[in-house]
């Protein structure tokens, strides 16, 4: 009985205490900068998207929800025709972030996304597409990569020496 | 003394005692919140107060199904008989000297009827279910209550005793010098406990066992039938914490205040204790609760009676 009492005493002070709920939507949770969130199309420093339309994203979906459709501009550089993401399928794993070459699809932290209409949650490319660099400010793929594209030759990437002119390597 | 306007006086308690459940249960799920670290109902009205309307509003509009292969005409009766013989007990409840709505003078057997009556509702709810978990739920009721109710009835008896008279009045009036917790202290925590067991409220809601036989007894209802079981309940709490004021605790006396008022601070204390009860302890399992109140409970009932009676035969002649 007395254990009871003791137990009856220990819960009336938790009267005393601060509670422990988040008054959503007055306060919110502290997201990290990390958490797998809303899904957005990034574009580089210089202001062109950064998708080169590879697929890796859509095979590494494990509910393939990304749908997408390559092309190339005028200057040789690839682009997604379009970009489509089923958000009622996505399960915000990240691993269409992680199998990603060039840095242009992540994860933000936003989750209020709640829709009425279920066609509403299928967000297409204008819908993804942000205008700065996201998480990783300084990348550009097409900086990097050996491929020729309008105002850059084969040889003119970063870290990479020009190609070698088969006709003067004479003896 | 009967008030001179018994009729108002009867509107008044009758829907007195409803208005108090509805707020006791908005009471309860906030008192039960801040005992569990959190807010409960706030967005509804200021403090959640509209949540028990909505609520009210919502159990009307719910289809209100009887299940075909139930016992119509009892399974649709069950729950008035709840809500019944708990509303006739508060006509024998002194609120304040003179507000009465019928001053019986066998008022506390009278009371211990109807809580016996109440049995019955349980039990037909449960029987006319016709479902497992339901019929679980009603017979595990009718053992824990009429188990519960021996030593209710034992418990009262010493402060018949000490007052000389059933009727409660005489019961309120006999607490003027010295409130009969004192001398009956165990009588006090005898009839609390049996009064927990009535009204199956935690730790002795096994007939219900949210989280064990689906609901109990009143799997089957729903709508307003089950919405009338739900304020039937609360309602049972609002007699036991009345009728513990009004035996124990010397009903309306006090001080300074007028006597109305002060039946309310303490009828109100004894329903924030028994919202502390649900939230704190475990419930026991049923071969405990039995071996509890047969073991121990009635024992201690027909102790506390017979030290009662023999001190009250030596001294008091």
């Amino acid at each position: 009985m007395l254990s009871v009492i003791r137990t009856l005493w220990d819960v009336f002070l938790h009267a005393f205490r601060k509670r422990v709920t988040i008054q959503y939507p007055e306060q919110k949770a502290y997201l990290s900068a990390r958490y797998r969130g809303r899904i957005i199309l990034s574009r580089d420093p210089e202001g062109g998207e950064r998708c080169v339309a590879c697929y890796l994203c859509a095979v590494a979906c494990p509910v393939d929800c990304i749908a997408l459709q390559a092309t190339e501009d005028p200057t040789g550089r690839r682009y997604p025709e379009f970009f489509r993401i089923n958000f009622s399928r996505c399960i915000f794993c990240g691993y269409c972030e992680e199998a990603c070459p060039t840095y242009a699809i992540q994860l933000t932290p936003d989750l209020e996304m709640g829709e009425y209409n279920r066609q509403n949650m299928v967000y297409e490319k204008e819908h993804l597409l942000i205008s700065g660099p996201g998480k990783y400010p300084d990348y550009n793929f097409w900086q990097v990569a050996g491929v020729k594209i309008g105002g850059k030759d084969k040889g003119e990437a970063e870290r990479e020496a020009p190609p070698a002119d088969l006709r003067n390597l004479l003896p | 003394m009967i008030s001179p306007y018994p009729a108002v006086t009867l509107i008044v308690v009758l829907i007195g005692a409803l208005t108090l459940a509805g707020g006791l249960v908005w009471a309860e799920r906030r008192l039960l919140a801040l005992w569990q670290d959190r807010y409960g109902p706030n967005r509804v009205g200021p403090f959640g107060l509209m949540q028990t309307l909505a609520d009210m509003i919502k159990l009307f509009f719910k289809e209100d199904w009887i299940p075909p292969f139930a016992d119509k005409w009892v399974f649709i009766m069950a729950p008035a008989i709840v809500m019944f013989t708990v509303l006739m007990s508060f006509v024998v409840v002194p609120f304040a000297p003179g507000m009465i709505i019928s001053d019986l003078n066998i008022a506390v057997l009278f009371f211990l009827g109807m809580s016996s009556l109440g049995v019955y509702s349980i039990v037909l709810a449960g029987w006319s279910s016709d479902n497992k978990y339901a019929l679980l739920g009603g017979m595990r009721a009718a053992a824990q209550m009429l188990s519960y109710e021996v030593f209710m009835g034992l418990s009262l008896m010493g402060t018949v005793l000490l007052a000389g008279s059933f009727d409660l009045v005489d019961i309120v009036n006999a607490q003027q010098h010295l409130w009969f917790v004192v001398p009956q202290f165990l009588g006090f925590v005898l009839f609390m406990i049996a009064g927990i067991a009535e009204t199956r409220r935690l730790p002795f809601d096994l007939p219900e066992s949210e989280s064990e036989i689906v609901a109990g007894f009143h799997s089957e209802y729903s709508g307003m039938k089950f919405g009338m079981f739900f304020v039937g309940e609360y309602i049972g709490i609002l007699l036991i914490s009345s009728m513990i004021t009004v035996l124990f605790f010397g009903g309306w006396q006090g001080p300074v205040l007028p006597g109305i008022v002060w039946y309310f601070i303490k009828t109100f204390f004894f329903l924030g204790f028994f919202i502390l009860l649900r939230a704190s302890l475990p419930r026991p399992r049923f071969d405990q609760l039995m071996d509890w109140g047969w073991k121990l409970m009635l024992p201690l009932a027909l102790a506390n009676l017979l030290v009662t009676g023999a001190v009250k035969l030596a001294f008091f002649r």
